[in-house]
């Protein structure tokens, strides 16, 4: 619809700057940056948590974080760099979560309550006899590992080959990952649908070995996380990098126009999303060990769009400014819903507003913006620093 | 229903004991249901059977609350001197004893003095019939119908002979032929009734062509081939009118719920059609629609009680105003920066809605607030097989009126006018004179308006609740994206579509269920029709 206007209204971060057409290295001084405090955080929380200046529970909360962090950035390579505004991308996360509790479920073995060595406990409480086919291989860690990257993917690449071949675009495709989140919502509260209704999975005892309940274990786990938060900036920086990268920018900034010059817009659109799609499950995967539940509330429609305020509040179209954003607002949610329950709804709310009208680059464009203020008044342009790093 | 019967049947007796009972006097028939009622005292079951059916034999309507009171369980005797009275719970473990026949206060003792006369479901059953036979003569039509009713359900042939005497005896046509039914089923219980009989007695369950009905016909099972087979046949018939009974149903609930969904959309319609903004605080409109009819209602109940059936008919202006007012807010306040933008429009309202529904759970508190239906809005009526309620039937009428009301602004007025001008062509819009940005406000404002609205009726039938919007938003959605956006018939046909295919996947797969098939169904229908059933044309839908 009107996606190409909007675009144009407020220049994206990268647009109009002659560095964008040079091909640019991997990791910039933003990128080492960004993988710097990765390995600071990986390294200093244990060892502030060793020292005893940490508590506990605060090594699991940056692990969660952490997971929002890898979310947020997925999200950011398909809205901030292709302009596809996912309001469902919750769901992959959850996906992604649920191949992996289906694992934890099954290492429960017969620990759980009803002590049944095949069947989950929800399963012996609703009266089922023998594990469904869809269960059937989550016992082995590679597979589910898998499942969480091929089963978000695989939705994503059906839901995107309909949606991008017939050529939705802009706020219709938002309504409709909107409404596909909603439907599974409404499927995985079901009890039929044999993911322990709107319970959810929980009550997981260990993973490859290891009890979930350790310190240890929770410390291994966040360290996990930082490493795939990496793992996925670099991805993420390398298809933004590569040619194909360009592309997917011109997409976002003139689709037609990319189709006229004979690019094949689906496919690539395709790629991105299904490539977002796979990251969030991963992340979904970690972030389930480290709360120990996920429960059908994880694919509300709300918690989609929360993940586009972390994108839209770090700045899009910077994979860093994702991750930053992931943190500040699920830091000052934990923070306010413990201090101030009522208030944090109208702070999330306000957040809203105030970033799309006063601060549609986030917070790296005030940073960016700041930055280059200094370099004005010491005489110098911008935009040659820019090119010179 | 039952306690309503009950209640009613209840009445009838108090009034018929109040106008008799001064006539009568100490007569001699009130001695001898006296003397029978003392005879619970102390009675075991077989003794407390034997009084019931000797109080029915009275024929007196006086007995029908004491019938009642024993199947209720709320006779009791004392001890002391074994008089039988009814008892009514009061504060501190007491009970009110009073005269089972005239209902007069008595004493108020300990319960430890007085012992319940227990019933089983054996005597409850017994009492049901005594009951049929006492209100078959009673002489208050509606309570003979109920009685006729109830000797149907219950199909005593014991009651045969009583039902044939009043049968001769009855003058009004409709009780009559109740009665017929019920004779008629009575002598379906039984295989040796005589084959003419027992044809005319299944034509007659063929006509009544109900559930029971079929029952009646299922459970009869005579020697005669000829009669089993037409009772089959019956079966069959009544089987096939059931089903088209049961598709009317559903077309009706289904009717209702698009209708819902079109009061929740068609707001939506019109911004997003004209503006092309998403306004993700749709919902929260409605909400606050809602909200007002609940501040309405209080405001009558504390100052002016009488308005009560009126209370609607202010809410409805008001909670125009009121959304209206908050929508105009929104659209100076946001959405006016955002234009050209649509992803921001949604983030930034869904930002609104998130502060519009914390501020009313502050101000309201997070609990379902109670909102009443005025008399005109209770209550049901049956349409040959269909129980349709009044507030149904009402917020039918009502999404239609805004419908037509909404199609009139559109259409006939000069504001309606402007706005499809600045659809057309914004910037020619702005050449001609007219003030875009007045037009997008009062657009914003009639939208955000007719939210409310919709916030009214569905404080009728749904919970009062800060979440109230969020259930409606994803569907009404789904409405305008079905229907197609910026055509009012897209939103009617997409919610009456919507609303009517999801009651008919109900019954086959379940209610959550039927809502993601409905879900996934739009998701694959937009493929082939990215802009929906009613897509706008030309150069506009580029704009």
């Amino acid at each position: 619809m009107s996606a190409v206007k909007g675009e144009r209204a407020v220049p994206a971060p990268q647009a109009g700057h002659a560095a964008t057409l040079n091909r640019r290295r991997l990791l910039n001084t933003r990128g080492w940056t960004f993988l710097l405090v990765l390995a600071a955080v990986a390294v200093g929380v244990p060892w502030l948590n060793a020292t005893g200046a940490l508590p506990d529970y605060a090594v699991s909360l940056v692990g969660k974080y952490l997971c929002f962090a890898l979310l947020a950035i997925a999200l950011d390579l398909l809205w901030g760099y292709c302009g596809i505004l996912s309001l469902g991308h919750a769901a992959f996360f959850a996906l992604g979560g649920y191949a992996m509790g289906m694992h934890l479920m099954r290492e429960i073995g017969d620990r759980g309550v009803y002590a049944n060595p095949d069947l989950p406990d929800f399963m012996v409480f609703l009266n089922w006899q023998e594990l469904p086919w869809f269960w059937s291989g989550f016992d082995m860690f590679w597979f589910a590992a898998l499942m969480a990257l091929f089963v978000p993917g695989l939705l994503a690449f059906v839901f995107g080959w309909f949606a991008f071949r017939s050529r939705v675009t802009g706020v219709y495709l938002s309504i409709i990952t909107q409404a596909m989140t909603y439907a599974l919502m409404l499927a995985f509260f079901r009890n039929e649908m044999g993911f322990g209704g709107n319970n959810g999975l929980t009550d997981f005892k260990d993973v490859l070995g290891f009890d979930l309940a350790s310190q240890e274990t929770r410390t291994g786990l966040m360290v996990l996380s930082a490493i795939a938060v990496a793992i996925g900036f670099l991805i993420c920086r390398a298809v933004v990098i590569s040619k194909a990268g360009k592309v997917i920018v011109g997409i976002r900034d003139a689709e037609s126009r990319m189709r006229f010059l004979g690019y094949r817009v689906e496919g690539y659109k395709l790629f991105v999303f299904v490539l977002s799609a796979m990251l969030a499950g991963l992340a979904g995967a970690l972030y389930t060990p480290q709360v120990g539940i996920i429960n059908p509330g994880e694919f509300s429609p709300a918690n989609s769009i929360e993940v586009v305020i972390w994108v839209a509040l770090g700045g899009r179209g910077t994979l860093v400014g994702a991750a930053i954003g992931a943190v500040i607002v699920a830091a000052a949610k934990t923070v306010l819903t413990g201090l101030f329950p009522e208030a944090w709804l109208f702070v999330l709310g306000g957040m809203f507003v105030f970033v799309t009208i006063f601060m549609p680059r986030g917070v790296l464009g005030v940073w960016d913006a700041m930055v280059d203020g200094m370099w004005q008044t010491r005489g110098m342009d911008p935009r040659e620093r820019r090119l010179a790093s | 229903m039952l306690r309503v019967i009950r209640s009613v049947i209840t009445c009838v007796g108090l009034l018929q004991m109040f106008m008799l009972v001064p006539a009568y006097g100490q007569t001699s028939g009130e001695t001898s249901v006296r003397d029978e009622i003392s005879q619970l005292a102390e009675a075991d079951f077989d003794g407390i059977a034997d009084v019931i059916t000797s109080l029915a034999a009275t024929g007196d309507p006086t007995v029908a609350p004491v019938l009642h009171a024993l199947r209720a369980g709320d006779i009791y005797w004392r001890k002391s001197d074994q008089l039988v009275v009814r008892a009514e719970k009061i504060p501190k473990r007491m009970l009110r004893l009073l005269d089972p026949l005239t209902g007069a206060v008595i004493d108020e003792v300990k319960k430890r003095k007085v012992s319940k006369v227990k019933v089983n479901n054996t005597l409850r059953r017994t009492i049901d019939t005594a009951l049929g036979n006492l209100t078959l003569r009673s002489p208050d039509r509606i309570v003979r119908l109920d009685a006729a009713a109830q000797l149907f359900k219950n199909r005593d042939p014991d009651t045969l002979p009583i039902l044939d005497a009043a049968l001769a005896a009855e003058t009004d046509d409709d009780v009559a032929a109740a009665m017929r039914e019920a004779r008629a089923a009575i002598l379906l219980q039984d295989a040796e009734t005589s084959p003419s009989d027992a044809r005319t007695a299944i034509e007659m369950m063929i006509e009544r062509g109900d559930s029971d009905a079929r029952n009646v016909l299922a459970g009869y099972a005579p020697k005669n081939a000829a009669l089993s087979l037409a009772a089959e046949e019956g079966i069959a018939t009544i089987d096939r009118s059931l089903r088209l009974w049961s598709y009317a149903q559903n077309v009706w609930q289904g009717l209702s719920l698009g209708s819902v969904l079109l009061l929740a959309a068609i707001g939506l319609a019109i911004t997003f059609g004209v503006m092309g903004v998403i306004n993700m605080a749709h919902g929260e409109l409605v909400m606050i629609g809602a909200y007002t009819t609940f501040v309405v209602q209080e405001f009558i109940r504390t100052s002016a009680p009488y308005l009560f059936d009126m209370s609607l008919f202010i809410a409805a202006p008001l909670a125009f105003l009121t959304a209206g007012l908050v929508g105009i807010c929104i659209e100076r306040g946001v959405v006016r920066f955002l234009y050209g933008r649509p992803l921001e429009t949604l983030l930034a309202t869904w930002g609104v809605s998130l502060i519009l529904q914390q501020a009313v759970r502050s101000i309201f508190g997070p609990n379902n607030r109670e909102v009443g239906n005025p008399s005109f809005m209770s209550g049901a009526f049956e349409l040959g097989g269909l129980t349709i309620t009044w507030n149904r039937l009402w917020i039918i009428l009502f999404a239609l009126a805004v419908f037509v009301f909404l199609l009139f602004v559109m259409r006939r007025t000069m504001l309606g006018l402007q706005m499809r001008a600045v659809t057309q062509n914004r910037a020619m819009a702005a050449n001609m004179g007219i003030r875009t940005g007045w037009v997008d406000a009062m657009t914003f404002g009639l939208g955000a308006g007719i939210a409310g609205l919709a916030g009214v009726a569905l404080s009728q039938i749904d919970n009062v609740s800060p979440n109230l919007g969020q259930s409606y938003i994803v569907d009404s959605f789904m409405v305008v994206v079905f229907g197609g956006a910026g055509n009012l018939w897209g939103a009617l046909a997409g919610a009456f579509t919507l609303g009517i295919a999801n009651k008919f996947l109900e019954p086959f797969s379940g209610a959550v269920l039927a809502k993601v098939l409905v879900l996934i169904f739009i998701i694959l229908f937009i493929q082939k029709r990215p802009r929906g059933l009613f897509a706008l044309k030309g150069r506009a839908v580029e704009a």
